[in-house]
Parts: C-alpha cells; sequence; structure tokens
C-alpha cells in the first residue's frame, strides 16, 4: 500500500514535496496563511508524517486562493500551489466534508452553470449558491443593485453545441 | 491585425465595460476581433480546484476551436488567460492527458495558437508610440497604480508575459496617455479571488490592504485587466478606504476621445465620474 505522501506526489507529477527544506518562503507570501489553520510550509511536513486525516480536513486546503505565489517563489520549485488542488480533490473523492462548506459550495453552483449552459450565468449561479449555502441575505442588495444597472441579466446566450461540453463533464465525473 | 477573440463569460456579465471598452479600443487601432465560435467556459478556479481534467479539458474546447482561425487569440480576463495558458502548458507536457482530452473534446489539439492578453497586444504589437499619438484628451491628474494581480504573471513559466515580480507594461500603458501611474508595492498581490462569496471577509481584508496601500503611494485609483479583480475592488473595499477602479481598456477610450466611457462607469459600483469630472477628464 503507498503512503500519502506517495499518493500526493504522484497526484502532483512534479518535485516531490519532500524536496522542501522548510525555508518558510512560501508562507510568508501566502496571502491567506493569515486565516489558514495550518501554514503551507507546515502541511508539507504534515503530509510527510502520514497526518492524512488532519490534512484534508483543514481549513486550510479551501482557502488557499491558487495565487501561485509560492511555486513562483519556491527555491526548490515544490509546487504547493498544485498541491492544494490535489488535496481538495482527494478531500472530496473521500467524501470528506469541507470545514470550508460554502467555498466548496460555492465551486459546485460554478460548475452546475457551467454544465446546464456551457457559459456561467451569473444571476443563476448565485441563486444556485446561495440555496446551497443558505447565505440568503448577504450580498442581496449589491445583486439588485448590479441587476438595476444591468450588468447581469436573467437569460444570457448559451453554448450552442451542448452535447460536447457535456460530453467533458461525463467524461472527467468522478 | 486580426485576433480571435474570447471574451468569457464575465465579460459577459459583471465585466460587460470591459468587454465594451476592449471593442471600442480594438477599433480604434484597427484590430479586428473575431469571437472563438460557440465558446464555453474556461474553467475558472473552480475546476481547476476541484477537478484536474476537467480543468485542461473545459480551455482545451475553446483553444481547439480556436485554433481553426489560425490567429492569435486575445483573452482579456486574466483569469481565462491563466486557465488557457495552463491548458495548453499541461497538454504540453502530458501526451496520454493530451490524447485523453482529445478524444473528450472531439479534435485535435496542434499547439498552434498564441494565447495573449490585450496588454501585451497593445504594449508590443501597437506600441506605446502609437497609443500616444493618438491621445484626444491627456489624462493630467489622474494618479492610478497599475494592479496586475495574479493571473496574468503566475506561475511565470506558463504565463510567459513578463517581469513577474515588477511588471511594467500597464504602467507604461497609462504613462502613455498623460496619467501618472504611482509606483506601489501590490502590483501582482492577491485580492482573495474566487473566495469573494465563499469568504467574503478574508477578501475585504484583502482589499481593504490594496486601498490602503494604494492610497499611501498617493494614488486616486485603480486599474487592472482582471473582472474577478475589478470585481473584488469596486464592491468589496469599505467605504473608509475605498477608491474607483477601472479596467485598463476604459482608461484608454476615455484618452482616445472615444464613445462610451461614460456609459461604463455608470455601472460601476464605485462611482468613478466625480474623480474624473474634478479632473476636467469627463
Ligand atoms: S518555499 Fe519551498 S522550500 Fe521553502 S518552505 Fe516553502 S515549499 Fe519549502
Ligand atoms: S497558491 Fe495558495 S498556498 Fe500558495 S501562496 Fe497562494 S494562497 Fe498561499
Amino acid at each position: 500500500m503507498s503512503t500519502f505522501l506517495e499518493d500526493v506526489n504522484e497526484k502532483i507529477g512534479g518535485v516531490p514535496i519532500q524536496a522542501c527544506y522548510h525555508c518558510r518562503k512560501c508562507t510568508a507570501g501566502c496571502p491567506l496563511a493569515f486565516a489558514m489553520e495550518y501554514n503551507p510550509n507546515k502541511v508539507i511536513k504534515m503530509i510527510q508524517m502520514g497526518m492524512k486525516d488532519k490534512v484534508l480536513n483543514s481549513s486550510t486546503i479551501w482557502l488557499c486562493a491558487s495565487c501561485e505565489t509560492c511555486v513562483t517563489r519556491c527555491p526548490n520549485n515544490v509546487d504547493i500551489a498544485r498541491m492544494m488542488d490535489v488535496l481538495r480533490e482527494t478531500a472530496i473523492e473521500e467524501k470528506i466534508e469541507p470545514k470550508e462548506k460554502n467555498i466548496r459550495k460555492f465551486h459546485e453552483a460554478f460548475l452546475a452553470s457551467i454544465k446546464s449552459g456551457g457559459r456561467i450565468n451569473e444571476p443563476m449561479m448565485i441563486v444556485n449558491y446561495k440555496l446551497k449555502s443558505g447565505d440568503y441575505f448577504s450580498d442581496m442588495a449589491m445583486g439588485m443593485n448590479m441587476f438595476m444597472k444591468g450588468k447581469i441579466k436573467l437569460f444570457s446566450p448559451r453554448t450552442k453545441d451542448m452535447k460536447s461540453v457535456r460530453q467533458i463533464f461525463k467524461s472527467t465525473s468522478k | 491585425m486580426k485576433v480571435s477573440y474570447y471574451p468569457g463569460c464575465s465579460l459577459h456579465a459583471t465585466g460587460k465595460e470591459y468587454d465594451l471598452s476592449v471593442k471600442a479600443v480594438s477599433k480604434a487601432l484597427d484590430i479586428e476581433l473575431q469571437e472563438v465560435d460557440d465558446w464555453s467556459c474556461c474553467g475558472a478556479s473552480s475546476a481547476h480546484m476541484t477537478n484536474y481534467k476537467l480543468s485542461v479539458a473545459l480551455p482545451a474546447r475553446n483553444i481547439i476551436a480556436a485554433e481553426k482561425d489560425k490567429k492569435d487569440v486575445m483573452v482579456p480576463c486574466a483569469a481565462c488567460f491563466n486557465r488557457f495558458k495552463m491548458a495548453q502548458h499541461h497538454m504540453r507536457e502530458d501526451e496520454v492527458l493530451k490524447k485523453e482530452v482529445e478524444d473528450m473534446v472531439g479534435g485535435t489539439f496542434s499547439d498552434s495558437v498564441a494565447i495573449r492578453n490585450p496588454i501585451d497586444i497593445l504594449y508590443n504589437d501597437v506600441g506605446i508610440d502609437t497609443l500616444s499619438g493618438k491621445v484626444k484628451k491627456k489624462l493630467t491628474g489622474l494618479k492610478p497604480v497599475a494592479y496586475y494581480g495574479c493571473l496574468l504573471l503566475r506561475p511565470p513559466e506558463v504565463c510567459e508575459f513578463e517581469n513577474y515580480e515588477n511588471p511594467y507594461m500597464l504602467d507604461k500603458i497609462m504613462a502613455g496617455l498623460g496619467a501618472e501611474p504611482r509606483n506601489w508595492s501590490c502590483k501582482t498581490d492577491c485580492c482573495g479571488g474566487s473566495l469573494t462569496l465563499g469568504k467574503t471577509e478574508v477578501v475585504v481584508r484583502l482589499v481593504d490592504k490594496l486601498m490602503t496601500m494604494a492610497r499611501e503611494a498617493g494614488a486616486n485609483c485603480l486599474v487592472t485587466a482582471c473582472p474577478v479583480c475589478f470585481a473584488n475592488l469596486d464592491t468589496r473595499a469599505s467605504e473608509n478606504v475605498r477608491l474607483p477602479a477601472f479596467y485598463f481598456t476604459e482608461i484608454i477610450a476615455l484618452a482616445l476621445g472615444l464613445e462610451g466611457p461614460d456609459s461604463w462607469f455608470k455601472i460601476h459600483n464605485v462611482d468613478p465620474r466625480p474623480l474624473l469630472k474634478s479632473l476636467s477628464l469627463l
């Protein structure tokens, strides 16, 4: 049986994360580190130590904004941004209830919108997100404001060849 | 010059003024835009954050469609630009993945077109001199900070954009219009991107920091090329620190004396017209 470290490295498919020598340059430049449960370089150490549950259950993996600052600056080319993608994807596959539920729900609503129309219909996507998250009231005034200014429309053109879009979702679904 | 044009979803909704201003500026600079046939969403952050293959296949469908026209592809949205470049990169690096994606999409990826942001096209193909030569109204008194954000620049070997820690193209474009761009240290900082709905308070904190730093640098507005950044700057900053934000193409259109800017500024959340009026630019 493979270890958690081996699994993560295989999915990253690049520099193995144990190339990290914990200089913490990634963490120093990470714009979201202040809000994260574990700092980016700490996640590497935790993976090496086999702390799979803690890592996949942490808020860190959902709070990463994929700004790619970490990998851009890492002296060892450790791709933390990709590692975070891998950890999120693994958490979803293993049906782990995310600590940041609304972030996950936003992604679901976003992808559902592409799946149904090929393009994002922003009002529909936001309504869908609000229904999923139960967060009905925040941003309502702003949404109305944008609607009144004609920025967002209830109906926008869709992709015509929806068959090909659905095929992509079908082939990549888990 | 003729290019393929991929507007993407934001430019048809919350980033409407970006679409309109890109079109107006392109026309004025003799850049002919041909929309990518029957395009679909690039998947943005939500796809790559949750499903790697989906995140390559969604942009690939559009890249393959654009390859038929054999022209550079103009992608104004920084988020779409990043996903397109990433998809090209992954398909170049991974033959097996490329085949798999081609089967899903039903076409061949020939890696034959360049994905380009309009900043790059205006700076490198049109050129600052030509642009300056067309200025009807010098933007004297406008002191923008150029905010590049994450997605045009990182990772640098994928984006192939420009100096990734201290980019300058947008600053030079602004200066070429007679504006007085301010130097600042947050050019490439993150605004929190798509966390804006799922974790709003974090985005407010990041955006407030950007606004505070922009003020400290002596700026009176921010200029961006990303609809995600724009939406966050325009709607998430606290009232005591906020400054108006612009898409860079809106500012160009204003300087070139084109039709439209006034109607675009009207749909901003933070109204930039009082600032522009005080500088006699509107
Ligand atoms: S910057 Fe690279 S080497 Fe340094 S702590 Fe982060 S991942 Fe490790
Ligand atoms: S990509 Fe994620 S982990 Fe890396 S610096 Fe950005 S927010 Fe932090």
